[in-house]
Formats: structure tokens, C-alpha cells, sequence
């Protein structure tokens, strides 16, 4: 298959009850390049004008954007736009990756040189914020932990398993729930899917990077539009949330087709899972083929459809856009992604 | 008592130990001879001194306030430090050579941080694991590949030791993160240098102040500006267990003492705010962990930290001690690792060896731990981990079979650790007979960067068992401390510490705005309960006579002091009641407590002692007078430190406009509350006010007569020359508000109307007039004087504004 290309917009929009005096954001809003992935464009446009604003990579290899912002103000909009092409995924048979216990075995310590893509492999296999590693995730994963059988057949088989067991409900959990909650539920979104899945594999000893970025949305029209409406707990009465959601929807054009409903309606393929945000899915190390990406939300290998933004331990390191705010009292934010392909506009 | 000569027949030893080393007998049961003096003298002295030197420690921990917070204790926040009055002795050659090897670790460990967070070069090599550092809560990669001025990762580090019973030290642990302890060092110091005077400097013993200072310039010479460089102590607050220690350190150092709030990042340089804006910060000595230290970049929830600190690190505009993510060495499993860094990070073997330890994440290593589970002690590797530490010989069949699946499940999480038998020192027993007993000890030696290596503090923290002798100690246990002197050459040529040229470290307008903030509230509460103070006893002074007692007791009851019903002795003490003086006293300590930095060690311990009286008063439910009396005259006391124990800077005069705000608002609204009543005041009251204006004495001797309204009022609201007449108040107020404008360069504070001129206008005429005429004059006055206290209200919000507003704790972090 051909390299696609896409035209991604992420557009982040907080507005505040009062004003926020004072803020630093730091974002992970630039894609990556690697082998497959190749960022052809890429621009961040941020209003109001932020006082400061510095870039720099970060020890994962993201591209980080620093912001200051130092006026009052009650909206911060970020939008990010960008042109990747994607090489497909070279075939390769599953079988012929190494077992899932000599990786294991291979990840350890034994005082003796690693080269520099085992070291690489070893900094995704510890616990990290938002992932810990325990027995019950151990547990969940075993029977997926075929003997013998290759890293990416055990993915497979976990990414299969989670599809069977798990919902996905979005505004069942937040960012802060706990792991071992959203196995107990049996419920969550991609992040938490992410999470889990990693949780998973390095309870059994493998490395598993989060990744973060964006699906694109099956069905004719290579479009999608949606928005991600987060209250805050004291939302405003002089505020009204109906209005205001559909002033931005109104306003939410850009050629786009807003109604992702419509596109099922006119569906060859159901949309995936997660194609109307950002998106979340895992990397795996499976020797000799490298980091293969598994998205344990849609139950596929991460190929062509799967723009990767910036990848870490676990969503703490690649959060879209994080900051620290002074002031502002309670806020909504809205969060909208458009992935348009644009290389075949048939 | 006899003098002792001989140690077998003094009956103050115990028999010495066949297991351990004793750092005070020899084999054969005799004194060491570094000891001797110490001993000799004591033993002369016989058993009062002893009793005597016991009883004064524990008073001077009390009322100096050494604490540690121990978290979980329900018996409160704080819990009074331990001290033994007995020092743990170091001998000069001993010294020496623990001296060269704590200094060679402190090098070695700086260098292996310095590796992690750069080329990851001994991980590569296969010299230590990737799982110890990549799985460490504490090692940050937002911090991977900044490299901080000098090269310098750690700045201040702790090694905790003990002596095997072949008398060798071996370390136990390395401190590397934010090592607490030495102003703890330096108190015990200064306390047993009060208990035992004269001994420190006849036995030669080494001082400590020389290594604060060192502390200090190590810090302060990184500045990257010509500007002088602003140094401050980031403390996680009062909550912390070790707060006192933040407090001492940061009033030792000569540096501003603040929380997270008190700083921030703006195009990554670091501010203090402070009374006068924001002052650019050169360097921080963090007592925060590695991870609360940034929520922009680090734990997103943690209030404690500065937003965008890490920015400002990896821009190289702020140094911080130690360098954030130094807590990963913080592991016992390094410990097997270190040799073989220590050759090729040193190219030297280790002076110091370490306890032996197998990192079961190698292979033969849990093997081993597994079959030698039974002289083993098992730890977690990472300080995250929810596991106590385990000793293999006192577990059960069953545990141990569990702890061997737990061992093989995740090995690299555990770590095995032979038992060490810990030395043990003499302490004081001041039970029935007095008499040393032993505990077991281990200790903590520190070491601090400077441009020509690391240099160690010639004495350091001794932890002793809370009972007996056992192996472990621990101050969250219960565990106690000890002094300890390290003893000089004899034979070298004394070392005059070199006295450095006196230095101005704190500019005045360094105060964080926070800590202006607590004062001003420690001037109000201090004047607040010196009010309620004397109102109540003025009132319960009147008893017997039921109509004042009447009025009296609902001005009590107004202000919060006295509940409307219930024995009024007990509501004196009463704890519940929100404005109570229980109440007021605590948020009185509370507002000391954060404004600790700022206070002498007199000024502290006279607040720390009437708050006790106070307390033990209400626990006995004494005599309420004669505990108000008390109460007075230590509030008094405090009104004296505020007056000429202080540097009178800008710090000082918020501090004393509270005080003056305070007075202004309780005898204005006091007086117009009472004059608004409508009838003439009996002549009783005249002399209950007089009593809770603090002015009787005064009235008497001037006029010599039964109080009468006009001279009364006179006295207590327009007498000039009177400090507790509110002209007086105000009049100093307006200057005080002046001084502080002109030296915070502000324009000063717009003219109000001026209430007092309104007040004089009015005047005392016709007040005593029974009629209507005198009613209508006592309302006039009446409503002036609540004009003059809501005036003073405005004062105090205009003051909150002008100067507090720019700490705000309104942080939210917010991620999607």
C-alpha cells in the first residue's frame, strides 16, 4: 500500500469563568518523524499571544512548545495543524518475532554492554506515574501469555481480549482514575485502554510505550469533526451550557462534516473508535521488527490510520497540552480534531 | 559518689557487649580513652548533676520548640525532639579517615547522578542496572540531559552509618535526595552547649558552624548576574515532619524561608514575591521531594511545588540543591553497585565499604537471598513500594513461603540486606537510680559541594533505640538523638576558624510576602488576645456586682470570649468556643510558627511557654484571675520582643500595624457598644472599662478620684501621650503606614476622611449629662467611634491588597 497523507487540526479551546492571570502550558503538539511518519507541515497557533514560547525536544524525542502566558485573559485557543505522510507498515509475519520470554529475559540486567535499541527498550519497562505494575494485571494478561509464542502474538491476543472484556464509555473515567478501577469496571476510553494494556505487558516483563495522536475516521468524505465538552463541577448558571456548545458547533465549519453520525449512515466501514479526539494506543518492542503499535481501543495494529503526535511512559509524559494556571476559577474546555486525508480527495 | 578511677567499681557503666562495639568501653570493660574526661567530670558531679542536666534538656527542646511531625500520630502535629544529654565522642584518627571516605562517596555519587542524567553510560556498559534508575520514582527524565552550573547535582549529602562490632563503620544508606537532619545537628549542639558548659571546648571538640557557612557561599556563589545573589530554603510547610528543622535551618543560613507559592517562573527565572515585587532567585535549597517540585512539568497535582521550575533549571537561570531527580540514588540497591562504579566513575575502590546487599534483580543474587532468607533482611528497592522490611529469621513457615513468591514474581523490586549489628553508646537513665544504659546508634555525617570538593561537617546526628538494644532506630519510631563531638588533635596546631567578612545575605526587601503576611496576623492575634485577656478579667474581676457583671458578660459573650451560658470559669478555658482565648491563643502559635524564620529563640520559647501555662491552667481549671494575670503579663512580653527584639524593617511594621489595627477596632467598638446603651454609665463600669482599656492605674494617679465619663473617655480615646489611647494608636498608625510607603518607594496611601478629627470635634462635652441631651452626645461620640473602627477595617483590607495579594494559592493545573 502507497504512503497516505494527512491533514490533521487540533484545536484545544478553555474558556474560563475569570480571568486567568498568569500561565505556563506546555505542549506536545508536533508530530514526530520516523521511519514511517514524516511531517511534511506543521504550525501552532495560540490565542492571545502568549509572552513567552520556546521549543525544545524532551528525552523521549518529542518535540515540547513551552508557553507563558502573563495577561489576564478568559480563553486560551491552541490550534495545531499538520501535514503527515505515513508509509504503510512493511509486512511482516508475527510468527518470526522472538518470544515473549526471551524479550523478557533480554530486558534484565546482566551486567554486560546493550546496545543503544535495548537501552531504548528498557526505559518503557518500569512502572511510571500513571502505570504500576501488579499482579492483577499480570493475572489478566495471563492467558495471553501463550508459551513460546512471539511479542506480537501475545499482543494480539491481549489487544483481543481487552475488545471482548471492556466498554468504551467515554466519561466513565478521568484522567486520574485509577488503573485497577477501570479493570474493576470493565469500562474506559482510549487513554485508560492505553494504560491498561501497557500495565499489562510490563507487569509480564515487556516494554510498552503510550503513544499519543490521532485515527482517522473510515467512510467516504475523509472527514471528522467532534468536540469533547468537559464541565467543570460549579459550572455557571449565567453561563448556559446549550448555547454555548452550539455557538461552537455553529462555528465549527471549516468544510468539514460536523455529523459523524451521517458519516456511519453512509458507512462501508463503522468509524473507529476514538477518531473524534485525540487518540492513545501502544508501542510495543518486539525484536527484530522493533516497536510495533497496538490499539487496544479498536482492536487493530496501528498502520495507516494512526498519526502518532509524541510518545512516552505513559500520558503524564505526552499530554496534548498541560499547564498550570493561576486564577480562572472554574473552566470548560472543548477539544476538536479534524483528520482529513488528502492525498487521495476522491 | 565516688570520682572514678576505675570503670569495673563506678556505678554509673554497664557491662559491656559481647556482640556489639561499644563506643564507650573497651573490650575488657575499661573507658576509651577519649572518653575519659567526659565521664570523670560527670560522675564527679554525682547524681543531682546528672538529673539536673536531663531535666534541662528536655525544658530547652520544649521551650525552644525542636519538633518533629510524625505523621501519623494522633497525638498531634508536633512531638518534641529527642535528645540524650550525653554526646557520642569520635576520636581525631577515627575521624579522619570517615572524614575521606564520605567525602569520596558524595564525589562518587555526584558522578553517577551525573552519568544517569547524561549518557547513561554505566547503564550502557552493564555497570549498574537500567531497572534502578528507569524504574525509581524519583528519576525524573524531564530532567535527563540538563547539566546544572559546576556540574553539581549534589550539593548537600548524608550518609547514614554504623559501626559493626569489629569497630569499622559501614554505611547503610545514602541521603542524596534532600537530606534533613543537620540544623537538627546544630541544635543539639547548642543545647548541650548549654547543659554542659565548658566541656565542648575543653575536650577540643570541633565546631559546627563553619560548615552552615560553607553551606551558604556554595550556594550563593553560582549566581549568573552581577545582582547580589538571593538564596532561599523551599520548605513544603509546616505539615512536614522535619518543619522545625526548615525554620532553624533557614534563620542559621541567614536565607528567606518559603513555600511553592511564594516563588514563581516567569520567562524561566525564578522570583521570590516579596513585600517590595518580585526579586529574581539565584538558588534554592529545596526541602521538597524531587517530584512536588514542578506541577507543570512533574506530579500535575502537587500544590506544594513552583510551576514551570524546570524550565527555569534547564535554562540554567536556577541552581537547586540538590539537583531535582538526585532522590534516585535513594535505594538500597545501589549498594551492591557502587564498587564497580566507584572504579570506573573514580578510577579508586571504595574507602567506605556499604552493609552487604543483593539486588535480586540479578539472578544469583535471589537465589542466594532465597536460601539465606534466615540472616537476611528484605527491603523494597524503590521507596514507592508499600513493604516493610522483613527479617527472614522472624517470619513463620508460611510467610516466608509467601515473601519467596513475592521474591521471585518481581525480584528487581526487592532487595536483601545482611542484618547489621549496630555499635552501641551510653545514654542516661534518670529513672530510680541514676545510671547509663546502652542503646544501639547509628549515624548521620553530612558533606557539602564546594569549587574544591566535598567537604564534611565535623560532627553530625547520632540516633539512638527508643528501648534498648535493637537494630533498628529510626526517629518515626520514636527513636531518640545524640550530639556528637568530634574531637580535635591534640597534638595539631589549633585551627582558628577563619572568620569570614561579615556578609548581608538578606536584604529587607527579600521578605516573602507570605511571611510579611503571617506577622502582620502574629501582631493582630497578639494584640487580639491581650484584648480578650483583659476584657474577661475585668469582667470576671466584677462578679459580685450583678449589673456590671450583667453588661460585662455580654461583651464577653459579643466577642466570642465567653459562651452566653455555662460556668464562666470553665468558658475561660474553654476550647471549643471559636473565638475563644483558646482558640485566639492557638492561631496566635500558628501564625509564630509560620513566621518562625523571623523570630529569636526567646521570642519563640516565651509564646511556646505561655501557651503550656495556659493550657495546664485550663487542665486544672485554676483560678481564672490569677491565669488571666499570668497570661497578661507573657502577652505583655511578647509586645516587648515585638518592640526590641526585632530588626524593625518592613517585616517589623506590618507586624505593628496589626497590633495597632487590632487595638483600634476592640476599644473603639468596645466603647461606642457601651456608650450606645442609652443610660448614663454606672460608675462600676467606668472602672471595668478603665480596666479593659489597661488604663486604671494611670486614671488613679492623674485624678485621684471615682471615675467619672469625661476624664475616662478622655483618657482611653484622646489622651496624646498615652500608647493605649487611640489617638495615640492612630497617630502612630498614619506614620508607621508612611515609613512603610516611602520604603517600598509606593505613593502613599490616599488621605481618608480622618475619623479622629471627627472624634476630637465631637469631644467629651455634655457626655455626662443625664438627660436627653447626654444621650444624644454619648450617640454622637458612639457612632464616631464605630466610624474609627471601621476605618481601621479598611486599613487592614487595603494592607491585604496592597501587599499579601501577590501570593495567590488560586493554582489549578489542567491537562487534555
Amino acid at each position: 500500500m502507497s504512503a497516505v497523507h494527512y491533514a490533521v487540526r487540533h484545536e484545544t479551546l478553555y474558556r474560563y469563568r475569570r480571568d486567568v492571570v498568569h500561565a505556563h502550558q506546555q505542549l506536545h503538539l508536533t508530530p514526530r518523524n520516523s521511519e514511517r511518519q514524516h511531517c511534511v507541515l506543521h504550525r501552532i497557533d495560540i490565542t492571545p499571544q502568549p509572552a513567552v514560547a520556546a521549543e525544545y525536544v524532551d528525552a523521549f524525542g518529542n518535540w515540547v512548545t513551552r508557553v507563558e502566558l502573563d495577561r489576564p485573559h478568559r480563553r486560551l485557543q491552541v490550534v495545531a495543524e499538520m501535514d503527515v505522510r505515513l508509509d504503510a507498515l512493511p509486512e511482516f509475519d508475527f510468527k518470526r518475532a522472538e518470544s515473549w520470554e526471551r524479550v523478557r529475559e533480554q530486558l534484565c540486567y546482566s551486567a554486560r554492554e546493550r546496545d543503544a535499541e535495548w537501552l531504548e527498550a528498557m526505559r518503557f519497562r518500569g512502572e511510571s506515574p500513571y502505570v504500576h505494575i501488579k499482579g492483577v494485571f499480570g493475572d489478566y494478561a495471563r492467558d495471553c501469555l501463550i508459551p513460546k509464542a512471539s511479542v506480537p502474538t501475545v499482543c494480539a491476543a491481549l489487544m483481543a481480549k481487552m475488545r471482548r472484556d471492556f466498554t468504551y464509555a467515554p466519561g466513565a473515567t478521568e484522567i486520574a482514575t485509577p488503573l485497577l478501577q477501570v479493570l474493576a469496571n470493565r469500562a474506559g476510553v482510549c487513554q485508560d485502554f492505553a494504560h491498561l494494556m501497557i500495565a499489562c505487558l510490563r507487569s509480564a516483563g515487556l516494554s510498552a510505550r503510550y503513544v499519543s495522536g490521532y485515527l482517522r475516521t473510515h467512510g467516504p468524505g475523509p472527514a471528522s469533526a467532534s468536540e469533547d465538552d468537559e464541565d467543570d463541577e460549579d459550572d455557571d448558571a449565567d453561563e448556559p451550557r446549550s448555547r454555548d456548545t452550539a455557538a461552537v458547533t455553529a462555528g465549527a465549519g471549516n468544510g468539514e462534516h460536523p455529523d459523524k453520525g451521517e458519516a456511519q449512515g453512509e458507512g462501508i466501514v463503522p468509524p473507529l473508535r476514538g477518531a473524534d479526539a485525540s487518540h492513545a494506543w501502544v508501542a510495543v518492542f518486539a525484536p527484530p521488527f522493533g516497536w510495533i503499535g497496538f490499539d487496544p481501543t479498536n482492536n487493530v495494529i496501528a498502520n495507516q490510520d494512526h498519526v502518532a503526535l509524541a510518545w512516552g511512559r505513559d500520558f503524564g509524559d505526552v499530554s496534548p497540552l498541560r499547564g498550570v494556571i493561576l486564577g480562572g476559577g472554574s473552566h470548560r474546555l472543548t477539544v476538536r480534531v479534524a483528520v482529513r486525508r488528502i492525498d487521495d480527495p476522491a | 559518689m565516688p570520682g572514678l578511677t576505675m570503670a569495673e567499681t563506678n556505678p554509673f557503666l554497664y557491662p559491656g557487649s559481647a556482640q556489639r562495639y561499644d563506643e564507650l568501653l573497651e573490650r575488657d570493660g575499661s573507658i576509651r580513652a577519649h572518653w575519659r574526661p567526659l565521664i570523670e567530670h560527670l560522675s564527679s558531679g554525682g547524681a543531682d548533676t546528672v538529673r539536673r542536666c536531663v531535666d534541662m534538656t528536655r525544658r530547652l527542646i520544649i521551650e525552644n520548640g525542636v519538633t518533629y511531625n510524625v505523621y501519623a500520630d494522633p497525638q498531634g502535629r508536633d512531638r518534641p525532639w529527642q535528645l540524650d544529654p550525653l554526646p557520642l565522642l569520635i576520636d581525631h584518627r577515627e575521624w579522619r579517615e570517615l572524614e575521606a571516605g564520605v567525602t569520596q562517596r558524595a564525589q562518587l555519587l555526584n558522578a553517577l547522578l551525573a552519568d544517569l542524567y547524561g549518557p547513561q553510560k554505566l547503564i550502557a556498559d552493564g555497570v549498574v542496572p537500567a531497572e534502578l534508575a528507569f524504574g525509581h520514582p524519583n528519576f525524573l527524565w524531564a530532567a535527563h540531559g540538563i547539566r546544572p552550573p559546576g556540574g553539581t547535582w549534589l550539593h548537600l549529602y548524608a550518609a547514614d552509618l554504623a559501626r559493626a562490632p569489629d569497630g569499622r563503620w559501614w554505611v547503610l544508606s545514602d541521603r542524596t535526595q534532600t537530606p534533613s537532619g543537620p540544623g537538627y545537628a546544630l541544635e543539639n549542639r547548642a543545647i548541650i552547649a548549654r547543659v554542659l558548659p565548658g566541656l565542648v571546648n575543653r575536650l577540643g571538640t570541633r565546631p559546627l558552624t563553619g560548615f552552615f557557612h560553607t553551606l551558604r557561599q556554595s550556594l550563593t556563589r553560582l549566581a549568573d548576574d552581577g545582582s547580589p545573589p538571593l538564596v532561599v530554603v523551599l520548605t513544603p510547610g509546616p505539615f512536614n515532619e522535619t518543619y522545625f528543622e526548615h525554620a532553624y535551618l533557614a534563620r542559621q543560613l541567614g536565607l528567606p524561608l518559603v513555600l511553592g507559592q511564594d516563588l514563581t517562573v516567569r520567562d524561566d527565572s525564578v522570583f521570590l514575591k516579596t513585600l517590595s515585587g518580585l526579586r529574581r532567585v539565584h538558588a534554592i535549597l529545596r526541602r521538597l521531594d524531587d517530584d512536588f517540585c514542578d506541577p507543570l512539568e512533574l506530579r500535575a497535582g502537587s500544590a506544594l511545588g513552583v510551576p514551570g521550575l524546570l524550565g527555569a533549571v534547564r535554562a540554567g537561570r536556577v541552581v537547586i540543591a540538590n539537583a531535582l531527580g538526585s532522590g534516585v540514588l535513594e535505594s538500597a540497591a545501589w549498594l551492591g553497585f557502587l564498587p564497580g562504579a566507584a572504579r570506573v566513575l573514580l578510577g579508586e575502590s571504595l574507602r567506605l565499604p556499604s552493609v552487604a546487599t543483593w539486588w535480586c534483580g540479578e539472578k544469583p543474587a535471589l537465589e542466594y537471598a532465597i536460601a539465606h532468607l534466615d540472616r537476611l533482611v528484605v527491603k523494597p528497592t524503590f521507596p514507592n513500594q508499600k513493604f516493610e522490611p522483613r527479617f527472614g529469621r522472624d517470619l513463620g513457615e508460611e510467610d516466608v513461603a509467601a515473601l519467596i513468591v513475592r521474591l521471585r514474581s518481581r525480584p528487581y523490586a526487592y532487595v536483601a540486606q545482611e542484618r547489621v549489628s549496630l555499635s552501641q553508646a551510653p545514654t542516661w537513665r534518670a529513672g530510680a537510680g541514676v545510671r547509663l544504659a546502652p542503646r544501639t546508634l547509628t549515624m548521620r555525617v553530612y558533606a557539602v559541594a564546594t569549587p574544591g570538593g566535598y567537604e564534611v561537617m565535623p560532627g553530625g546526628l547520632a540516633r539512638i533505640a527508643a528501648e534498648g538494644v535493637v537494630d533498628i532506630v529510626s526517629s518515626q519510631r520514636g527513636g531518640g538523638s545524640k550530639d556528637v563531638w568530634v574531637l580535635s588533635d591534640p597534638a595539631a596546631p589549633a585551627v582558628k576558624p577563619a572568620i569570614a567578612a561579615p556578609q548581608r545575605y538578606l536584604r529587607h526587601d527579600d521578605l516573602p510576602s507570605q511571611l510579611v503576611e503571617n506577622l502582620y496576623w502574629l501582631g493582630r492575634y497578639s494584640e487580639r488576645c491581650e484584648d480578650k485577656a483583659r476584657l474577661l478579667r475585668a469582667t470576671l474581676a466584677m462578679r459580685t456586682n450583678a449589673a456590671i457583671w450583667h453588661s460585662g458578660r455580654e461583651q464577653c459573650v459579643r466577642y466570642g470570649v465567653l459562651a452566653a451560658d455555662g460556668d464562666p470559669v470553665e468558658g475561660v478555658y474553654d476550647d471549643a468556643l471559636e473565638f475563644g482565648l483558646t482558640a485566639d491563643l492557638g492561631r496566635l502559635g500558628w501564625c509564630a510558627t509560620q513566621s518562625r524564620s523571623r523570630l529569636s529563640a526567646e521570642h519563640w520559647r516565651s509564646i511556646s511557654v505561655m501557651q503550656r501555662q495556659f493550657h495546664d491552667a485550663g487542665a486544672t481549671l485554676a483560678d481564672p484571675l490569677e491565669s488571666l494575670d499570668r497570661l497578661l503579663v507573657s502577652l505583655t512580653a511578647l509586645c516587648g520582643f515585638a518592640l526590641d527584639d526585632m530588626t524593625q524593617d518592613d517585616g517589623w511594621r506590618l507586624l505593628m500595624l496589626g497590633r495597632r489595627l487590632e487595638r483600634i477596632q476592640f476599644l473603639s467598638g468596645l466603647i461606642a457598644a457601651r456608650l450606645n446603651s442609652g443610660e448614663p454609665l454606672p460608675q462600676g463600669e467606668l472602672e471595668w472599662l478603665l480596666d479593659v482599656g489597661g488604663v486604671s492605674i494611670t486614671y488613679r494617679t492623674r485624678y485621684v478620684a471615682t471615675p467619672q465619663l469625661a476624664p475616662v473617655l478622655q483618657l482611653l480615646i484622646f489622651e496624646p501621650t498615652s500608647p493605649r489611647a487611640l489617638a495615640f494608636q492612630w497617630r502612630v498608625l498614619g506614620d508607621t503606614l508612611a515609613t512603610l510607603a516611602e520604603s517600598l518607594h509606593a505613593p502613599p496611601a490616599e488621605q481618608l476622611e480622618d475619623p479622629m478629627a471627627k472624634l476630637a470635634a465631637i469631644g467629651t462635652a455634655g457626655i455626662e449629662d443625664e438627660g436627653k441631651l447626654g444621650a444624644e452626645r454619648r450617640g454622637l461620640l458612639s457612632a464616631a467611634l464605630t466610624a474609627l473602627a471601621e476605618a481601621a477595617g479598611r486599613h487592614s483590607d487595603r494592607l491585604a491588597l496592597r501587599h499579601f495579594s501577590l501570593v495567590d494559592v488560586d493554582l489549578h493545573a489542567v491537562a487534555s
